[in-house]
């Protein structure tokens, strides 16, 4: 099977690139503040572990007209191709979605629907969530999980859940994010980090370069 | 170069009118429509081929000979023969035959087709289709030019001893175009035996087009045939022509939005932005079609899609009429640079 995927440009051996795919809604949304605290953690640890990072962030609403368009014409345009291009060339990929009606949003589900078949085959996922009750913490274990699963990805152990509680909590002298939230937000970002940090850096190969000689092609037949 | 129209022959309703053409006119449309597109000048029409409704081209050849017999000059071609669930055996007898009929005057385009559940109906698997394409191709190769063929694969009854009739036409077998949006394989079969390679273009950006393109040309070299840009090139391509244009795009719009395949998706705007889709004047049409070339070099069959989405056939004559008054100032601009 051809990898249709895109040659990127040099850079140095040791840059990881961080995709952040953040679905939220709203401004601000907590699916963003997550996306953002995960992505940065996960930098904080590639560098303490000596490696250079780019964190992209992808927010899927102004996207959405475009992965619509995408679903029927075929092909990801403009925006939407950028930040496709962006998932394919990360090194690992923090993906977050608040839950609509018990599982991830439509919109996340169809972002990851239009990539290209193998674009996150090997990949490291962090994996994350918001909802407005803890009630819902299990999307992660019975929908992101099994739908990354069949992606091929790579999903570490921790995933991430926060519901208004995590954000507003004050147990402990401390608000949500700097208590609870942050230790599994740091755990989680360790995992991912690890296993971007222990990889050799991705190198986007030509779509066309693994094409089958025509000898080959003729004798599977 | 060769000029043309390509149609998939779907039968939609017009959105204007709400009105659906018969399966019986849409099929005598086509003929109409062909025996126009000579009448204007152009150098090809090629017919395309489905199973399943709303499509009406499922025998091309019965229709290429109708129309053949009622034209003089016109090449007759198709977009495309379906290579995977279509017996060789029955397109190296059917297009033979059809070679001999039109003295030669057709070729034919090969292509896979991309909707699943045609294939078992022929006993087949999408899943199979590059693997389909090239081992019925083989055999098809092998008919037109050997008698006696013994030959076992995988996905057809042995044949042994068997001679298809009738022979090809003073023993040349017809030309092929392989056809593919977006499956190198394809490309590299075509360059594989020196055949052409005709891009769709016109569901996809022109990046990926002239990718396949660039590729199908350096394999073309590399297994000998001539020189990368001596490789023989087609492409897709989809207008609409008024003489203002801004009256193109509001007639176009309505079928535009309703369109299969990418209708309730993007705004015309952006699809004519992204892909080789031109609304507009014919020498808008003119200008887009030369800056075609910039991408995918000198080529030598050009096809356009003028007959889908519902457009009444009124309307089909008159995109007709425009496009040959594009198709001429297109071949100027070839005579300037061949001079």
């Amino acid at each position: 099977m051809t990898r249709l995927t895109l040659a990127g440009g040099p850079r140095a051996e040791d840059v990881r690139r961080i995709a952040v795919v953040s679905a939220g809604l709203s401004d601000p949304s907590s699916t963003r503040l997550l996306a953002d605290l995960l992505g940065e953690a996960t930098r904080a640890a590639l560098v303490a572990a000596g490696r250079e990072v780019e964190v992209e962030l992808i927010e899927l609403r102004p996207l959405a007209h475009g992965i619509t368009d995408a679903l029927l014409t075929g092909f990801p345009t403009g925006d939407l191709a950028a930040a496709v291009e962006t998932v394919a060339a990360a090194d690992a990929v923090i993906a977050v979605t608040p839950v609509f009606s018990a599982s991830y949003s439509g919109l996340f589900k169809t972002f990851f629907d239009v990539l290209e078949e193998g674009t996150v085959e090997g990949k490291p996922v962090l994996i994350a969530a918001t909802a407005g009750t803890a009630r819902h913490s299990l999307v992660l274990d019975h929908a992101l999980r099994p739908m990354f699963g069949y992606l091929r990805a790579v999903v570490v152990p921790t995933g991430v859940f926060a519901a208004s509680e995590d954000w507003a909590s004050t147990s402990g002298g401390s608000n949500g994010v700097e208590g609870e939230l942050r230790t599994r937000v740091d755990r989680a970002a360790g995992e991912l980090a690890d296993l971007a940090a222990a990889r050799p850096a991705l190198h986007r190969v030509d779509p066309f370069g693994d094409v089958p000689d025509f000898s080959t092609l003729l004798g599977g037949a | 170069m060769e000029f043309g129209i390509f149609t998939v022959g779907d039968v939609t309703t017009d959105p204007t009118t709400g009105r659906t053409v018969t399966e019986h006119e849409r099929i005598k449309n086509t003929v109409t429509i062909a025996k126009k597109a000579e009448e204007v000048g152009l150098d090809v029409v090629a017919l395309g081929q489905h199973h399943n409704p709303p499509f009406v081209a499922s025998a091309p050849t019965t229709t290429m000979a109708y129309i053949g017999a009622q034209t003089e000059r016109i090449k007759l071609s198709t977009s495309t023969t379906l290579i995977t669930t279509t017996d060789p055996v029955r397109i190296a007898e059917d297009y033979a035959t059809l070679q001999h009929l039109l003295d030669g005057r057709m070729d034919l385009m090969l292509g896979r087709g991309n909707t699943g559940p045609v294939y078992p109906w022929f006993g087949k698997d999408i899943r199979d289709g590059i693997a389909l394409a090239v081992e019925h191709y083989a055999l098809l190769r092998r008919l037109w030019r050997e008698e006696n063929v013994d030959w076992e694969g995988k996905y057809r009854t042995p044949l042994h001893g068997f001679t298809s009739t009738p022979r090809p036409l003073d023993g040349e077998p017809p030309f092929v175009w392989h056809g593919s949006i977006r499956s190198p394989e394809i490309a590299e079969q075509a360059a594989y035996y020196g055949d052409g390679f005709f891009s769709n273009h016109i569901f996809w950006p022109a990046s990926h087009t002239a990718k396949m393109v660039e590729f199908y040309r350096s394999r073309y070299e590399h297994y000998g045939h001539g020189k990368a840009e001596e490789a023989i090139v087609g492409l897709g391509g989809q207008v609409y022509l008024a003489r203002k244009s801004q009256d193109a795009v509001k007639e176009f719009r309505p079928y535009f939005d309703n369109a299969p395949v990418y209708g309730h998706g993007p705004s015309l705007e952006e699809f004519t932005k992204e892909t080789p889709l031109t609304v507009g004047t014919p020498q808008q049409v003119v200008e887009r079609t030369l800056a075609f070339r910039e991408y995918a070099g000198s080529y030598q069959r050009q096809l356009f899609l003028v007959d889908h989405a519902g457009l009444p056939l009124t309307t089909v004559l008159h995109q007709l009429d425009l496009l040959g008054e594009v198709v001429a100032e297109l071949r100027k601009h070839d005579a300037e640079a061949v001079a």
